[in-house]
């Protein structure tokens, strides 16, 4: 922890010498993320309703969404840059240092400037907030937690495969940043198949989708049962303790490149 | 003649250059795949709301989504760079200027070749994939071919601007993203450009980026008469090559070589 903490300042301050860079990647990590929302509003011109959901309630989802996604992604997000350490021979140089690899790995290149994208979803959020009522707003901070976790845990999963599709990283995309504009509208948009598979197979119904049928009150499109939706912590510890034994095992199987 | 045999071997290098990277082509084809499906569900949920919105019917629309998530890889919608961006922070671009090909000509025939081959390998598997689970609409008008090149052309004209601005500027990322920005929002890849509303649906209707992905699946779907959007194409990707020999003609005066 202390390790992360030290070598992700290390790196915040890094890509903070560059003051006009820094301010342009976080303003443009900003407006890229913003594109998402942007047509989740020219959508709505259209219609008043999306898959039974009104905008404040697809801005809710896409808040929660959004907001876990992008803190995972600043904390951890840098996994899944492992194949291209491990084609240029770094990931080596980290194997022998005094610090769990997962940590480097993670740390490495801290960006900073994901803050555009976490402040994008917070503003999201935020303006949605009206739809929570009070009693219920305590599930609002755990399933971001939750959430954030699920998303580690994807990222890490992604992280595992590059260990052996070493010339491929970009299939995790398809989970990992997939994942993230799948939370973003209601699951009931989505055919049947594909919302079973994210609930009992990708755990990604549970980020927020499930938690929030329970704040704001709806019964599940597809009648899957109730206490499905207090199950976030216990899906996001399921899919962590898979992701650590994927990295675990992928960790092992390594061999360099011998360059 | 030899011209030309220049040219298309320059064409060839950049098809091979990029197939020596199948995986990575394949896990981008599957990725585009996986994002299609998402969003064809979701201007499914629109249309049934809305049958015939921005005149499409549902299969349309589900049509323009694997159509355009195809689009992807040979017009480079996510506003990637042309690949002598590196050779101007190294300077060696000092060379390329003055070589007795133009490097737009250049650099134009390797790119299509590199588009060449990402249709292969990055389009052709998210429309069949499209077309397994979904219900798709065929092609309307022959004409779509020169679109889907005329299109390729248009958005490599507005990414050799892209990138030769870094002659100009020190640092080349806010210029990248701020291409990436325009080129997905205003080419119809977030959303149909009929969904926008008023001014704005004008602005993106009339800009280049239109050219590059609306455009052509609006030829796939003879939305619109062939002539007239061939026309739009055609003077788009003019002009953008034009301004393009433009500032290559200012970047050759820029460039200084210190000696060395």
């Amino acid at each position: 922890m202390g390790d992360y903490l030290l070598l992700a300042w290390t790196w915040a301050r890094a890509s903070a010498q560059y003051r006009a860079s820094f301010a342009v990647s976080i303003v443009s990590s900003f407006a890229i993320n913003a594109l998402d929302a942007v047509a989740i509003g020219i959508v709505f011109t259209h219609v008043t309703t999306l898959g039974g959901f009104s905008l404040r309630e697809v801005m809710f989802l896409y808040g929660t969404g959004g907001l876990s996604f992008a803190l995972a992604d600043m904390l951890f997000g840098n996994i899944e840059r492992l194949s291209q350490h491990i084609r240029a021979g770094t990931f080596d140089t980290m194997l022998i240092r005094p610090v769990s690899p997962f940590v480097q790995m993670a740390a490495d290149g801290f960006g900073a400037h994901r803050i555009g994208r976490l402040a994008q979803a917070a503003i999201v959020l935020g303006l949605s907030l009206p739809v929570v009522p009070w009693s219920r707003a305590w599930m609002v901070p755990v399933m971001i937690v939750c959430g954030v976790v699920i998303f580690t845990a994807v990222f890490t999963l992604g992280a595992a495969l590059q260990f052996v599709l070493v010339d491929a990283p970009e299939l995790a995309n398809a989970f990992t940043y997939g994942g993230v504009t799948l939370t973003q509208y209601p699951l009931s948009v989505y055919g049947d198949q594909l919302v079973r598979g994210v609930t009992y197979v990708v755990p990604l119904a549970f980020v927020n989708w499930q938690p929030a049928l329970y704040v704001l009150g709806r019964p599940d499109p597809l009648g899957l049962a109730d206490w499905l939706r207090f199950a976030s912590p216990a899906a996001a510890l399921l899919l962590s303790a898979a992701a650590a034994l994927a990295w675990r095992a992928g960790l092992r199987r390594y061999r360099s490149t011998g360059n | 003649m030899a011209d030309f045999v220049l040219y298309l071997r320059l064409f060839q290098y950049g098809f091979r250059r990029h197939s020596t990277y199948l995986a990575a082509a394949l896990a981008g084809a599957f990725t585009n795949t996986v994002f299609g499906v998402l969003r064809a569900y979701v201007l499914i949920a629109l249309w049934q709301a809305r049958p015939g919105l921005a005149g499409y019917t549902l299969t349309e629309a589900v049509t323009f989504c694997f159509l355009t998530q195809g689009f992807i890889g040979p017009m480079q919608v996510f506003g990637r760079g042309l690949s002598f961006g590196d050779r101007i922070r190294s300077g060696d671009i000092a060379f390329d200027l003055v070589r007795p090909a133009p490097l737009l000509l250049w650099s134009l025939s390797e790119d299509l070749g590199r588009a060449a081959y990402l249709t292969i390998a990055r389009s052709l598997p998210p429309a069949i994939a499209g077309a397994v689970m979904f219900t798709l609409a065929g092609p309307a008008s022959p004409w779509f071919v020169l679109s889907f090149v005329l299109g390729i052309v248009v958005s490599f004209g507005w990414r050799y601007l892209v990138t030769l601005a870094a002659c100009w500027t020190t640092d080349d990322r806010g210029t990248h993203t701020l291409s990436a920005l325009l080129t997905m929002f205003f080419s119809g890849m977030v959303l149909p450009l009929g969904l926008f509303p008023g001014w704005l649906r004008t602005v993106a209707e009339s800009s280049p980026f239109a050219a590059m992905v609306q455009v052509p699946a609006d030829v796939w779907l003879g939305a619109e008469a062939a002539w007239s959007t061939l026309g739009f194409q055609l003077l788009w990707a003019l002009a953008l090559l034009g301004l393009g020999a433009l500032l290559t003609a200012a970047a050759r005066r820029k460039v200084v070589v210190q000696g060395g």
